[in-house]
């Protein structure tokens, strides 16, 4: 098959019985229905434990759903609020001076 | 660097700011312009004299890689993205290759609301799609960019040990080697800046951005000439919405670096902008050190960003192939 998200070809691999597609591109992971409650529960299995609440973030956060201006895309190792549209980071008022001129010139 | 350095770089400048009779009436004296140092580093001392910029560039530089990169800059192709120089090939000057260039006027740094965050994407754009080896009648060494991370990282190394330092070495050490230059970049070649700033923007007399600085100008991985706002931008130092016009503005002309249908665009920007955060907090722990002084909040930001990404590697290990459809 291949990624919905770039088109690549996906590779299926076998994890405790349970398939899971990779693509060969961007490495996006593709469970089918009931996957990831199997891999959960496999998890709770191994370690003695309950399930862990799911799903994990993505390394690559879609968007919200749109609510005016839409956040822009961010990594999943950006500042934890700067990257993500919200309050923080350090371009609001005198930072961002500070950072505009000394951060956004230097080479 | 010597002392006559400075008088003599400024007497380049000032002959070909003034080819014919000097305004001074006495030719035997020096000229009075005004020549004010732009920059003054070991590998760059740029000065300005009236309409004129000289360029000293550092004495290890290839003359023939400057070479090519100046008649890039000069060529018509490029017209309407990078500064031409006066001349196609640098003069010496005590050991040091020579440019001359027309001045601009730069970006302001007092005034982040006026940055020119558009004209800078349209200039990139314009810049990623010229196909160097068809157009170009000069081949480009490769692109700078991933030589000056590890030049950066080399300082960061000879500083000696700092406390702020192991988090830096961590994300570096989980970087791919093509962005460590230690290979040749995956993918497509394109033409690239290869050391992209605010700094690199001027505007001409005539009112038109262009981009300056041809030192590290090759071809490589498009992506990095992005880098830096994305890391910016990823660090919390530059606005989402400062990010998104400078993105959706390099999408809508036509850029190479990321997917145009607006598909996300981090796995591309992924480890160029991890490796220009390492960049910039090398050399900031680096002049800390220098200075005796502690991390400001800006550099401390780099270095926490830096600490975020060595646990999380810039792309997930390839699953064992156990069994394949």
């Amino acid at each position: 098959m291949q990624c919905p998200k770039c088109h690549a070809p996906m590779h299926t691999y076998n994890r405790n019985g349970v398939q899971i597609e990779q693509c060969n591109g961007c490495r996006g992971i593709f469970l089918d229905y009931g996957e990831l409650e199997s891999l959960t529960r496999l998890e709770a299995q191994w370690g003695g434990q309950q399930a862990p609440p799911p799903p994990a973030p993505q390394a690559y956060p879609a968007p919200p759903a749109p609510q005016g201006y839409p956040a822009a895309q961010a990594p999943a190792w950006g500042a934890p609020h700067g990257g993500h549209g919200g309050h923080g980071g350090h371009y609001g008022g005198h930072s961002r001076h500070k950072s505009f001129g000394h951060m956004l010139f230097s080479s | 660097m010597t002392a006559a350095f400075l008088p003599a770089l400024t007497a380049k400048a000032s002959a070909a700011a003034h080819p014919n009779p000097h305004p001074n009436p006495r030719p035997d004296t020096p000229c009075d312009c005004a020549t004010p140092v732009l920059t003054a580093r070991p590998d760059a001392t740029v000065i300005r004299h009236g309409t004129i910029v000289a360029k000293a560039h550092a004495p290890d530089t290839p003359p023939t890689d400057l070479t090519a990169r100046l008649q890039t800059a000069a060529h018509p192709t490029l017209a309407t993205t990078l500064l031409p120089p006066l001349h196609l090939t640098p003069t010496e000057l005590q050991g040091r290759p020579v440019t001359l260039w027309p001045y601009g006027t730069p970006v302001d740094r007092d005034d982040p609301d006026a940055a020119p965050w558009e004209a800078a994407a349209t200039l990139l754009a314009r810049l990623h799609t010229v196909p160097p080896p068809t157009t170009l009648p000069h081949p480009l060494p490769p692109m700078r960019g991933p030589a000056k991370a590890a030049h950066a990282v080399a300082r960061l190394h000879a500083a000696g040990p700092h406390p702020a330092a192991p988090p830096v070495l961590r994300a570096w050490a989980a970087l791919p080697p093509w962005a460590r230059a230690e290979t040749p970049p995956p993918g497509p070649h394109l033409l690239c800046h290869g050391d992209f700033h605010l700094g690199q923007l001027v505007r001409t007399p005539e009112g038109h951005w262009r981009l300056i600085d041809v030192d590290d100008l090759g071809t490589g991985n498009p992506a990095w000439d992005l880098a830096r706002p994305a890391a910016w931008y990823a660090c919390g130092l530059l606005a989402p919405d400062e990010w998104t016009r400078f993105l959706d503005t390099y999408r809508g002309a036509g850029g190479a670096a990321v997917p145009a249908d607006g598909a996300d665009p981090w796995p591309a920007l992924d480890v160029p902008a991890r490796a220009l955060t390492v960049q910039t907090a090398a050399l900031a722990i680096t002049k800390s050190v220098a200075a005796d002084r502690p991390l400001d909040e800006i550099e401390q930001a780099l270095v926490d960003a830096c600490d975020r990404m060595s646990r999380m590697p810039p792309r997930p290990a390839e699953l064992a192939p156990e069994t394949t459809k």
